[in-house]
């Protein structure tokens, strides 16, 4: 399971200076941070800018476009629950709607004990076998039911 | 002999528990002493029978599924290496009618070979398209993709062979070849599939397109929400490297390329082309204008062809068995073959290869065998989340770019989303502009404010605020964005919503009735 890594300026340096190289390389390095700490903060922002020669507005304005990437640390784990068309024909509304219950906060939202963040994600490509769910950014569950999401949310919450 | 067993490493598979029970076979295996081996195959894109598991037998291939992981060990005890009864046997899995009646040119390969066998992808035919490409040339190369009629396998239909031309023709140092796996849309997943099932055929599809326009290096730029995509596609290229098909001199031609695999970071925007283009160079993921097109000016600002998954992937067999062989399959100026992707409330979900023109009542009645929970179909949406929803009535419409698109929809990337008669499609329009104002990049006005103005009057007349004006309003408002927004998520939005409002008035109109529910 997810463990983030606390930020570490000097860690951080040595993701740039491996991925540097690469045509395009600000992506990968966000990725990279995001899985790493959990986050993209202010301090990884400057660092970013002044290893790419890149004012920090134009950094800011990528962390903050793309869905994956957070400003803040959020849950230890992340439940990104599908939202989408095929999901809901085959009935993720309810689905979505017994995780909320289990987990007593709303999509977008963190458990106080910040154990979860609760997300919506559009389309994981399992669409006739849905609905499902992807937990911590790699572990797919397909064929949800109400109960099977709720015994999902009382392993996530452990 | 040794008994090879099949267990799909498929995220539609593992998302049900592949992974668990070829754990469990490979443990019992050597506890036991089997003379057996686990084999982690694609998909072979019937999902609801995942996780198929098969094992070869002197007949063929048997298949078991759908196979549960606490079931894994007793089906090894009972019936599984020799091919025996049990509840769940599916028996031969070529002879399955799913499977029998499909066209698998692109997805030939796909859940039969061990995706990450380079030996298993040439006694299968991989690479003889490439080592055709070499022989051919690069002119006639490109002539062979042209006079195929391969379209654009992403959504837009546009001829690919014309692309590959332009970025030819144009001279420049250096030039790219950029898959685009950012497949958002809801109720696709054939890229999915075929980079988890057969990675070589892309990576052969690019290669030969790298070498027909001169381009050196590729990238595939592939979505965060696909895990099991990204680590079995890196994987291959690997493979490819390490087997020198891959780097200075690709297959002893004498060309050079390499391509890099490139994760998303979730925004469906970027499935955009051009938008996918700034991504990759490391900006916002926002759309550009055209002109330059990408093929004169593209990925940092060097000619090139950026091309959908299937449709890379459709090269290698064009090119190995000849564009008159292709061209033979399909109608109209849709030639060729699509992976349909059946999804949804559907009870036999999946991926379906077939020549273009089967009608829309074929694929949802016949192949998809209605729907799961048992209720009637009341819509069907092709193309993903800008697709246009279709009612019975239009079932008999023939799969083809030019068909749906005289009736107001598209056929996109050919996912088909089933509904049932609980569908509210009053919902579904506010959803399809919900999703739009989530996903818009911002750039264009039509989108970004149109997105979030059109949810707020759907959500008017769902409150049955005066109704006819609102809706009014909402028609207005979709002209705008169709020919005002600068790419396909402002411009498609209006697919859905008109066609809901459209082919289900109804739905409209019971306003009162529906407000005393709420």
């Amino acid at each position: 399971m997810t463990v983030f890594k606390a930020f570490d300026a000097e860690d951080a340096a040595g993701i740039i200076a491996e991925l540097k190289h690469l045509e395009g390389p600000l992506l990968p390095i966000l990725n990279a941070f995001q899985a790493r700490y959990g986050f993209v903060g202010e301090d990884a922002v400057r660092l970013v800018s002044a290893a790419l020669n890149l004012s920090r507005a134009e950094v800011y304005g990528v962390v903050s476009f793309y869905h994956d990437y957070h400003q803040a640390p959020r849950g230890r784990h992340v439940l990104k629950v599908c939202r989408a068309e095929a999901c809901q024909a085959r009935g993720s509304d309810a689905v979505a709607e017994a995780v909320e219950k289990a987990l007593g906060v709303s999509f977008g939202e963190t458990t106080p004990d910040g154990q979860v963040t609760l997300e919506a994600v559009y389309c994981l490509g399992l669409c006739a076998s849905g609905p499902s769910a992807m937990i911590d950014h790699g572990r797919l569950v397909a064929r949800l039911t109400p109960a099977r999401a709720e015994a999902l949310v009382e392993e996530v919450m452990l | 002999m040794t008994t090879r067993i099949f267990v799909p490493l498929d995220s539609a598979a593992v998302a049900c528990g592949a992974d668990e029970i070829a754990d469990s076979f490979a443990r019992e295996i050597a506890r036991r002493g089997l003379d057996a081996v686990v084999v982690r195959n694609g998909s072979r894109g019937m999902a609801w029978l995942e996780p198929l598991v098969e094992v070869e037998t002197v007949d063929g291939r048997v298949g078991y599924g759908p196979v549960e992981p606490e079931e894994a060990v007793a089906l090894l005890d009972g019936a599984l290496l020799t091919g025996g009864r049990h509840p769940k046997r599916v028996g031969l899995v070529d002879e399955h009618p799913f499977l029998k009646n499909q066209t698998r040119l692109t997805f030939a390969r796909c859940g039969i070979t061990d995706p990450l066998s380079l030996d298993d992808y040439r006694a299968h035919g991989g690479l003889e398209g490439l080592a055709r490409a070499i022989e051919l040339g690069a002119e006639k190369t490109v002539a062979e993709v042209l006079e195929s009629g391969l379209r654009g396998r992403g959504g837009a239909g546009f001829p690919t062979g014309i692309k590959w031309k332009t970025v030819a023709d144009f001279a420049a140092d250096r030039k790219y070849i950029v898959a685009n796996a950012d497949e958002g849309d809801s109720g696709t997943f054939a890229d999915r599939m075929i980079m988890e099932g057969d990675p070589f055929c892309l990576l052969e599809g690019m290669a030969i397109a790298g070498l027909a326009v001169g381009a050196t290096k590729g990238f595939v730029y592939l979505r965060s929400e696909y895990p099991v995509a990204i680590r079995i596609l890196s994987e291959a290229v690997e493979v490819l490297r390490r087997e020198k098909v891959f780097g200075t001199s690709v297959l002893g031609s004498g060309c050079a390329f390499d391509v890099e695999v490139r994760v998303g970071a979730g925004a469906y925007v970027c499935g955009e082309e051009t938008a996918l283009l700034d991504s990759l160079e490391g900006k916002r993921g926002q759309v550009r204008f055209k002109p330059p097109l990408p093929a004169h000016k593209g990925l940092f600002g060097k000619p090139t062809v950026i091309n959908n998954v299937v449709t890379l992937a459709s090269v290698p067999v064009i090119l190995a068995k000849g564009a008159g062989f292709y061209k033979n399959f399909g109608m109209g100026r849709s030639r060729g073959t699509m992976p349909l992707q059946i999804a949804g409330n559907v009870k036999h979900g999946g991926l379906y290869e077939a020549a273009f023109g089967l009608t829309l009542g074929e694929i949802v009645d016949g192949i998809g065998g209605n729907t799961e929970s048992g209720r009637p179909v009341r819509a069907v949406q092709v193309g993903g989340p800008l697709g246009a929803y279709f009612p019975r009535s239009l079932f008999d419409m023939p799969f083809d770019y030019e068909a749906f698109a005289a009736k107001d929809g598209l056929i996109g990337h050919a996912g088909i989303v089933v509904f049932d008669d609980s569908v509210d499609m009053m919902k579904q329009a506010r959803f399809a502009f919900e999703f739009c104002a989530v996903e818009s990049c911002g750039k264009c006005t039509p989108c970004r404010i149109g997105a979030v103005r059109g949810r707020e009057t759907v959500e008017k007349v769902m409150r049955g605020e005066r109704v006819a004006e609102n809706l009014a309003l909402v028609e207005d408002l979709c002209n705008t964005m169709k020919f005002g927004s600068l790419c396909a998520l402002g411009g498609f939005t209006p697919y859905p919503v008109m066609s809901a409002l459209t082919h289900f008035p109804e739905d409209f109109h019971g306003t009162p009735l529906r407000e005393a529910a709420e």
